[in-house]
């Protein structure tokens, strides 16, 4: 374990100046998820439009400097990308936390490469997987307007 | 109270977390156990193990007698009447449900009101909740002061003709708060109303004493006691327990069964069905005398002592924040950093081997009321010394550094 990895500097400035914290306007997709054993809680809007391209996409929440951060860098990362490259990407960084796969997303510049990977120091941490992931599936949520809300005990 | 040698009885600190010494300051979530204990469970598997009640051979004998025998203990331990009173369940929450469930089930009507306060526990809220839908009860909440005490008049003001039953916290595992449960109790039978305590932050750190405290139920978890897991106590006074109907059915609490009818036999017997945690009850017997050897007031006179030394010690940190400022206070702080999620908090202090919990600690009511979604909380035992708030206010220092770079 080591909290450099976890507290990496691009993730305590993304904790401190979230980026898309806000309530996008003109939002068709609404989706909230929550983490019942700690009380996080995040509230995604997103703007999909007709060719299934995230038109805008936002964040409003409460948590931990990881949840917070991990939301923001998601919105970040997925803002104008077509939904199936942003379900590809919501995978691979899945898997990144899973089992440490390498992150392979072509359609990512490098700068956005490595803001992802510094989420990676999580997998280390695995009470902590939940704060980071909770933002992508709301995002899926959202996208897919399932009617529960997610919850990170349900999630797989 | 010679700290070394007590903490030398309990194996988990010969091991090293993170690579570092073991600072449990969890003790409100779980507290370790001594090597009597455990030791305690082993020799029972070994040596006297059956199931206990119900068969006639010699190791049914032995099992069911040192059973019993833990009843008496924790009888005189606390001060009850009768044997009749003592009730074993799986834990705290199982005692609240039974009360809950049996005292709502035979007394509790639409419209009648069970007033708690803003301190409980999940626990002594979502029981009442479910006889709310169930009956159409209304549940009341006194309301905690800033101080993060329930004063005894913010319950009077609440006590109607309707209220059936007063469920309270005798030690909040938040703020860390005494409450006043001798004058509440004391007010309530005035009124004719029975008190549920929930003793779970009480038991392990207060001395007990049913008849002079005078609460109709008080629920324990023994693993918060310095015994195993899966073990509970429900105090229930003896006119309780002779009038309420049995809680769960099965073997082992019945009087006689017929194909039209059946009978149940008294307190603790039809409280108690099925196969029981036989193992760690017999276990529990040594965490009472394990405190019974160290001393519940020498362990009082500690707690305070280091309790009011981190509570100095936390004050000294200008980005801390420390919830609740009660004037009698268990030991138990809870606290904020600005800026520092407790999660963060947590996850920092843990890579020191410093264990706290983060989170809303099941108070969702008061988290809310507080304006926050989460504490960190520092919960001390009989273990903890100074060196280890010390150990907690260098592990905050670097949660600041961290933070604040
Ligand atoms: C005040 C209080 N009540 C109830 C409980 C529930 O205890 P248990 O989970 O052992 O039933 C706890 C422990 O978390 C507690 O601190």
């Amino acid at each position: 374990m080591d909290l450099k990895e976890l507290y990496q500097e691009i993730i305590l400035d993304h904790g401190k100046n979230p980026r898309n914290k806000k309530r996008c306007k003109g939002f068709n997709k609404q989706a909230e998820g929550h983490n019942p054993l700690c009380g996080d809680k995040v509230h995604i809007f997103l703007k999909l439009n007709k060719e299934k391209k995230v038109e805008d996409i936002s964040f409003e929440g409460e948590g931990c400097a990881i949840s917070i951060a991990s939301a923001s860098i998601m919105t970040e990362t997925i803002k104008g990308k077509e939904f199936n490259v942003a379900k590809k990407i919501l995978e691979n960084f899945l898997n990144m936390l899973k089992d440490g796969s390498k992150l392979k997303i072509n359609s990512l510049s490098e700068d956005q490469n490595t803001t992802m990977k510094s989420l990676s120091g999580v997998k280390q941490f695995p009470m902590r997987v939940k704060c980071a992931t909770l933002a992508w599936h709301t995002f899926m949520h959202a996208a897919e307007e399932k009617k529960q809300k997610a919850n990170t005990e349900k999630a797989d | 109270m010679d700290i070394k040698s007590v903490k030398s009885q309990f194996p988990i600190f010969k091991n090293k977390i993170n690579g570092k010494s073991l600072v449990y300051l969890d003790n409100a979530n779980s507290s370790q156990k001594p090597e009597r204990v455990i030791d305690r469970i082993s020799k029972f598997y070994s040596k006297e193990f059956s199931n206990i009640g119900r068969s006639v051979h010699t190791l049914a004998v032995t099992a069911t007698n040192r059973f019993e025998e833990t009843r008496d203990l924790v009888k005189k331990y606390i001060n009850a009447k009768s044997r009749e009173e003592i009730i074993f369940t799986k834990n705290a929450t199982e005692g609240m449900n039974l009360v809950a469930s049996t005292y709502g089930e035979k007394f509790i009507n639409k419209g009648d009101e069970i007033l708690i306060t803003e301190l409980e526990h999940h626990a002594n809220y979502v029981p009442w909740h479910f006889l709310r839908q169930k009956k159409g009860a209304v549940i009341k909440f006194a309301k905690c002061n800033d101080r993060g005490e329930v004063e005894i008049d913010e319950i009077k003001k609440l006590i109607t003709n309707k209220t059936k039953i007063i469920g309270i916290t005798h030690l909040s595992n938040v703020t860390g708060a005494i409450l006043p449960v001798k004058k509440i109790v004391d007010l309530a039978q005035t009124k004719k109303i029975p008190v549920l305590v929930d003793g779970c932050q009480g038991a392990p750190h207060l001395k007990l004493d049913m008849q002079e405290l005078g609460c109709d139920f008080y629920a324990m978890s023994c693993h918060k006691m310095y015994g195993p897991t899966g073990v509970g106590i429900l105090y229930a006074k003896k006119q309780w327990v002779d009038q309420l109907p049995p809680y769960q059915g099965g073997g082992g609490m019945i009087e006689e069964v017929k194909k039209d009818n059946i009978t149940f036999p008294g307190s603790p017997t039809k409280y108690e069905a099925g196969t029981l945690q036989t193992a760690e009850v017999v276990g529990f017997s040594e965490s009472i005398r394990f405190i019974q050897d160290v001393g519940i007031k020498n362990i009082m006179q500690h707690e305070k002592e280091i309790t009011e030394y981190g509570v100095q010690e936390l004050k000294k940190n200008n980005s801390i924040k420390i919830i609740g400022d009660p004037k009698n206070r268990g030991s138990i702080i809870s606290f904020t950093i600005k800026g520092i999620h407790p999660h963060d908090i947590a996850t920092i202090l843990d890579e020191d081997g410093v264990a706290i919990r983060a989170g809303h600690h099941c108070c969702q009511i008061l988290h809310e009321k507080m304006g926050v979604t989460a504490t960190a909380r520092a919960s001390l035992g009989v273990y903890n010394s100074k060196e280890d708030i010390d150990a907690l206010s260098n592990a905050i220092k670097k949660c600041n550094t961290i933070f604040n770079k």
